[in-house]
C-alpha cells in the first residue's frame, strides 16, 4: 500500500513519520506538498505534526485553506483512511473534517512527555490491533492539546464510539480526557500523542506500531475485497 | 576615490571627531585615530564609524580574547575545520562531519529574557546550517540568580519560555544542557545554546564571496530597526543606571526560520554549483555577514546597492541598515549566471530572496544609497584588521593569602542533610524546565535530558552522538585554571559515562571586563586550564564564542567558560546510563573520594558562601579512571554509569535509584561528610554480578564496592560513622518538587 505524508510550511515530524513508514512497516510512503491539489493514488494519508506556518493565528487555521485541503476532503469522503498527528488533528479540526477544536493546555505550556493512553475503541482502522482497554505509551509534545468541544458533540462521541484514545492521567485539560477521535464514518482519526516517536524500543516505547499496523491491515483487507 | 557623502541629519565627520561622537558607539580614542590616520587617511563618515563600531567590537573582533584563544588546543586528527568558521567540523566516519558551536545571548537575555533567549536559539541553529549540516540537537547552559524575587523568576520563566517556543517550533530537539542557581549571575543571567549538525562531508560550505562579478544574494527576513549595533551594545556592561537598552534586543521568529533553513539546505545540497559561500546575518548583521564573506575570499572587494535590501521600515538610514540585527537572515555570494536558479529555489519555499550586490576587482567594500556613495573603505580593515590588546593580568585580590585548609561540613544528621541536599536548586531535577521543551523531534533521542549526557544516534548507522554542556563557575573562581581543567573533565566524564569517547569541545567564555587586570586574569587562566584538559582528553576546540563584561554595578559574574563536548558511541549497544537497572546489580565508587568541600555545594548550602583554596586536582588520574570506565563499557560489563559531581558521592547514588524506584543497601570505609566530597575523576557504576570478576580485576584497586542493588524501594548507606537511611520515593519527591516549588 501507499501513504502519502502532508507537507504544509512549518511541519517538522515529516520525516519522522516518513522513517516510521519506510524503515519500521516496510510500505511505501511520499511526501506531498502543500501545494498539491491531488491525492490520487494513495491507499492512505498522514498529516504530521509540527507548527504549520507558526502556528500564527491559530494552530492549523492557515494550513487549512491550502490548495491540498480539498483533495484531502474529497480524500477523507472516499472513506480512506486519514491520520491527524498533533498539528496534523489542529489542521483536521480546522478544516471541517473533525469536530471540536484544540486549546492551549492547562497549564499554558508546552508538555513533552510520555503519557499512558487507554484504548477506548478497538474496533476502529486505527487501533484493531489493540485491545479494548488496553494501556499504550505514546510521547506528547503540544502547548495546544486541550481538546474542547460542546456537550452534545461530546455526547455523539460517545454515542457513536468515535472516542478511540484517552489519556489515563490528562495532562493537558482535554474534555473527557480525549487524545484522540475519529469522524463519525470512523475513516478520520485525529490525535494529539505521536506515535510515530514510538516505533522502535530504543526510543522508548514501540506501541505506535500498533496504530500504523492496524491501517495497513484496513487498506489490505479492503485491497483484497476490491480486487478479489 | 568616489565622492562619499554624508546622510543628512545624521552627525558630519567633523562632528563626530570634535565631539567624540564615537565613543558612544563603542570606539575608543585610539581605535578612532587608527581608523581616521592608518585605514582611512580622512575622516570617516557616520555610516563608516557605524561599520567600524560593529566589526572592532569584542563580540566580532576578538579583540581582547585573541591572544587567549590562541593558546586553544585545536588540532586532532579527526578535526575537519576548526575555529573561525560559522561553526567546527569533525569527521565521523562514513563521510559523516558531525557540526557544532555554541553560542551566548546574555546582554539580551538581561534586559528582554523572552526574546533574548530566543533568538540565541535562531542565531546558533543559523551558524549550523550555513555550513551545510542539517540540526539535530541543542542543548542550553543557563545560570540563574537564586530565586527570591519576582524579578528572579521572571527571568527563570521568560527565559525557558524563550526556549522553549522557538526550539520547538523550528523542530530541533533540545536533548539536554545544564542549569546552575547561583547570586553571581543576579542581573546578568547567562544563556548559552549549543547546536549540533550533521553532515556529509562532501558538501562543506564556507563564508566566502570570491570571483568577480558574482553576486551577493540577501536572504529572508526583511530589515528593521531591531537590535542596532548589538554586537557593540554586548561589549557593553551593565549597571543600575542603565535600564533603557532595549532597542538593542531583536525579535525571533521561528517559522520564517524554519524556511530560510530548509531553503538554504535545499540550495546546498542541490544546487552546489550555483554557490560560493554562505553566512549568517548575525552580529553586527549585514555589514559582519558581507565585510567577513569579502575578507575571507581575499583579493577582491565588494559593492552592495542598500536601496535593495529588503525593508521593513521607512527612511531606514544606511547606518540602520548595516547594523540592524533583524534575525532570520543569510547572506549567500552566487556564482554569475545561476542568480535565478537560486532565488527560484528560496521561492518554491516561500523564502524572499534579492540580489543586492556583487564581488568587484580591487579591496573597496563600498555601500550605494540612493545613488551615492555612503561608505568606501578597505575590505580587509573591517573583517580582519581590528586591533588586538594584550590585556594586563594580575592575581584577583579575593586569591591571594586563601585559606588551604579544607571547609568541614558539619552533619549531625546524615539523612537530613542528604534530604537537604536534594531540594538545592542546582541539584534537584530541572525536569519542570525540560518537560517544556521537544526533546523528541526527529525520532533519533536515545537518551533524553535527566542523565549524564543526552545521546543521539545516527540515523540508518550502528553509531550514536553524547552530547554535554558543563562548567562550575565556582571551581574556576577559586582557581580559574584547575577550575577550567575540571570543566573540561567534567564534560568528559559526562560522555564517557554514556558511552562515548570525547571527540571535540565548543565553549562560551562567559567573563567580566577584560580590561581590568584581574578579570583577564581569570580568562586566560580558564583558557590555558581548558587547554590543558582538551589536549589530555583529545578533544580540541573546534568552535566557540566569548562573552566578555558580564559585570552588574561593577561586580563581575563568576568566571564561566562553558563546555559543550561531544562525544562518539560506537555501537548503540555501548549506549549508557546513569539508572541502576536491576536488584541484585553491584554498587562501586570508581576513583579516589578525599576532602574535596572548597567550592562544594555542601559548603555553599551550610555557609551561604564559597571560600578557601580550591581542592586537589589531576589530570592523568582523571584521564586514567575514565579510561578504565569506557574500557568496561566497551567490554560489557557495565549497567550504568553515572558521573560524580556537585553534591558529592551520596548525591549521586540518590540520583542514580530514581530511575527505576529501585533501592540501595550499602557500606563504605567513607566516613559521612566525604559522601558529600566533590573530587574529581569518580564514577558511580553498577555491575551485574557474573560480571563481578571481570570488572573487578579491570578496575583493580581504582574502585570499592559498596553493596547491592535492592528491590524494596528504599536507600541504605552506611559510612564508618553513620548512616543515610530514606525511602527513595521521599528522596526522589523532595528533589523532584524542589524546582516547581521555588518558581512558584
Amino acid at each position: 500500500m501507499k501513504f502519502a505524508i502532508l507537507a504544509f510550511p512549518g511541519s517538522n515530524c515529516e520525516m519522522d513519520l516518513y522513517y516510521a513508514i519506510q524503515d519500521i512497516m516496510n510500505e511505501d510512503v511520499e511526501l506531498v506538498s502543500y501545494k498539491n491539489d491531488s491525492l490520487d493514488g494513495f491507499d492512505a494519508v498522514l498529516i504530521p505534526g509540527g507548527f504549520s506556518y507558526g502556528d500564527y493565528l491559530r494552530s492549523g487555521a492557515i494550513a487549512r485553506f491550502s490548495p491540498i485541503i480539498p483533495a484531502l476532503q474529497a480524500f477523507a469522503k472516499s472513506g480512506k483512511p486519514v491520520l491527524g498527528i498533533c498539528n496534523g488533528f489542529q489542521i483536521l479540526t480546522e478544516a471541517g473534517l473533525l469536530p471540536g477544536s484544540l486549546q492551549k493546555n492547562v497549564s499554558a505550556k508546552f508538555i513533552c512527555d510520555t503519557e499512558p493512553l487507554v484504548v477506548n475503541n478497538a474496533d476502529s482502522m486505527f487501533s484493531s490491533e489493540f485491545k479494548l482497554a488496553q494501556i499504550i505509551n505514546l510521547p506528547i509534545a503540544h502547548g495546544d492539546g486541550n481538546y474542547y468541544c460542546d456537550q452534545e458533540t461530546l455526547n455523539d462521541l460517545i454515542a457513536n464510539d468515535q472516542i478511540i484514545f484517552k489519556y489515563r492521567n490528562n495532562p493537558n485539560g482535554s474534555v473527557a480526557n480525549i487524545a484522540g477521535i475519529t469522524n463519525k464514518a470512523g475513516n478520520v482519526l485525529g490525535m494529539m500523542p505521536h506515535p510515530e516517536r514510538a516505533v522502535e524500543d530504543i526510543l522508548g516505547s514501540s506501541d505506535g506500531i500498533g496504530i500504523f499496523q492496524s491501517i495497513v491491515n484496513y487498506a489490505k483487507s479492503r485491497e483484497v475485497v476490491t480486487h478479489g | 576615490m568616489d565622492k562619499v557623502m554624508n546622510q543628512t541629519a545624521e552627525p558630519t565627520p567633523e562632528q563626530i571627531q570634535d565631539q567624540k561622537m564615537y565613543q558612544s558607539m563603542g570606539l575608543s580614542d585610539h581605535e578612532y585615530h587608527l581608523i581616521k590616520d592608518d585605514v582611512l587617511h580622512r575622516l570617516p563618515n557616520y555610516t563608516e564609524v557605524g561599520l567600524f563600531s560593529g566589526m572592532w567590537s569584542e563580540h566580532c573582533s576578538y579583540k581582547n580574547s585573541k591572544p587567549v584563544l590562541k593558546k586553544f588546543y585545536t588540532k586532532g586528527e579527526h578535526v575537519v575545520k576548526g575555529p573561525g568558521e560559522g561553526a567546527g567540523i569533525i569527521d565521523i566516519g562514513d563521510n559523516q562531519g558531525v557540526v557544532f558551536k555554541a553560542e551566548s545571548h546574555n546582554h539580551p537575555s538581561a534586559v528582554e529574557p523572552f526574546q533574548g533567549a530566543t533568538t540565541g536559539v535562531g542565531g546558533i541553529l543559523r551558524d549550523i546550517f550555513s555550513m551545510g549540516a542539517r540540526p539535530i540537537a541543542s542543548l542550553d547552559s543557563l545560570r540563574f540568580a537564586e530565586p527570591k524575587t519576582d524579578e528572579d523568576r521572571y527571568f527563570i520563566s521568560q527565559i525557558v519560555a524563550g526556549i522553549s517556543s522557538y526550539g520547538n517550533c523550528i523542530g530541533v530537539p533540545t536533548v539536554g544542557g545544564d542549569t546552575v542557581f547561583d547570586d553571581a549571575y543576579k542581573h546578568n543571567p547567562l544563556v548559552n545554546v549549543m547546536c549540533v549538525g550533521l553532515m556529509d562531508l562532501d558538501k562543506i560550505e564556507v563564508g566566502a564571496a570570491a570571483g568577480v562579478g558574482n553576486s551577493i544574494v540577501y536572504v529572508g527576513a526583511k530589515t528593521g530597526r531591531d537590535g542596532i549595533n548589538g554586537a557593540s551594545f554586548a561589549s557593553f556592561q551593565f549597571d543600575s543606571e542603565h535600564e533603557s537598552q532595549r532597542s538593542a534586543v531583536q525579535v525571533g521568529d521561528p517559522f520564517t526560520e524554519k524556511l530560510v533553513m530548509e531553503a538554504c539546505l535545499d540550495v546546498i545540497n542541490n544546487h552546489a554549483a550555483a554557490l560560493v559561500g554562505i553566512q549568517d546575518m548575525g552580529a553586527a548583521g549585514l555589514v559582519s555577514s558581507s565585510a567577513e564573506m569579502g575578507s575571507k575570499a581575499g583579493g577582491n572587494g565588494m559593492v552592495l546597492d542598500l536601496d535593495l535590501v529588503p525593508q521593513r521600515e521607512a527612511n531606514m538610514t544606511p547606518f540602520e541598515l548595516m547594523l540592524s540585527e533583524s534575525q532570520e537572515r543569510m547572506l549567500l555570494c552566487v556564482k554569475a549566471g545561476h542568480e535565478d536558479e537560486v532565488l527560484q529555489v528560496f521561492a518554491d519555499h516561500g523564502v524572499d530572496a534579492v540580489v543586492i550586490g556583487h564581488v568587484t576587482d580591487g579591496d573597496h567594500y563600498k555601500l550605494l544609497h540612493h545613488g551615492e556613495v555612503v561608505a568606501d573603505v578597505p575590505v580587509d580593515s573591517l573583517a580582519s584588521q581590528a586591533p588586538v590588546y594584550h590585556r594586563e593580568s594580575a592575581v584577583p585580590e579575593h586569591l591571594k593569602n586563601v585559606e588551604k585548609t579544607q571547609y568541614q561540613p558539619h552533619i549531625s544528621n546524615p539523612t537530613e542533610t542528604l534530604k537537604q541536599m536534594l531540594t538545592q536548586l542546582t541539584i534537584a531535577s530541572k525536569e519542570s524546565i525540560y518537560n517544556t521543551y521537544d526533546t523528541q523531534v526527529q525520532t533519533n533521542t536515545v537518551v533524553a535530558p535527566g542523565s549524564d549526557a543526552a545521546v543521539a544516534r545516527v540515523r540508518h548507522h550502528d553509531k550514536a552522538l553524547a552530547i554535554t554542556t558543563d562548567v562550575n563557575g565556582r571551581y574556576l573562581y577559586l582557581n580559574p585554571r584547575v577550575g577550567g581543567q575540571m570543566a573540561v573533565a567534567e564534560a568528559a566524564r559526562n560522555i564517557v559515562a554514556s558511552g562515548a569517547v570525547p571527540l571535540g569541545i565548543t565553549d562560551c567564555l562567559n567573563f567580566g571586563n577584560p580590561e581590568k587586570p584581574d578579570q583577564f586574569y581569570e580568562l586566560d587562566q580558564a583558557a590555558m586550564g581548558m587547554s590543558d584538559a582538551c589536549e589530555k582528553f583529545n578533544a580540541p576546540v573546534i568552535s566557540g564564542n566569548v562573552s566578555l563584561n558580564n559585570e552588574y554595578d561593577n561586580v563581575p559574574i563568576y568566571p564561566t567558560p562553558m563546555v559543550g563536548m561531544v562525544g562518539l558511541i560506537k555501537g548503540l549497544k555501548h549506549v549508557t546510563t546513569q539508572d541502576f537497572k536491576q536488584a541484585g546489580d553491584l554498587v562501586y565508587v570508581v576513583g579516589k573520594t578525599e576532602d574535596g568541600f572548597n567550592g562544594s555545594q555542601i559548603q555553599k548550602m551550610q555557609t551561604g558562601n564559597i571560600s578557601g583554596q580550591l581542592f586537589d586536582f589531576d589530570l592523568d588520574y582523571e584521564a586514567q579512571i575514565q579510561k578504565l570506565i569506557t574500557d568496561a563499557i566497551y567490554q560489557d560489563l557495565i549497567a550504568s554509569a553515572h558521573d560524580i559531581s556537585e553534591g558529592g558521592l551520596i548525591t549521586a547514588i540518590a540520583e542514580a535509584t530514581f530511575g527505576h524506584q529501585l533501592g540501595v543497601n550499602l557500606s563504605s570505609k567513607l566516613t559521612v561528610d566525604q559522601f558529600f566530597s566533590e573530587s574529581q575523576s569518580r564514577f558511580v557504576v553498577s555491575v551485574a554480578p557474573e560480571n563481578q570478576a571481570a570488572f573487578e580485576k579491570l578496575v583493580g584497586n581504582h574502585a570499592e564496592r559498596l553493596g547491592k542493588v535492592t528491590d524494596d524501594n528504599h536507600l541504605f548507606v552506611s559510612a564508618t560513622n553513620g548512616y543515610f537511611d530514606i525511602d527513595v520515593d521521599e528522596a526522589f519527591n523532595l528533589w523532584k518538587g524542589a524546582l516547581p516549588c521555588s518558581l512558584k
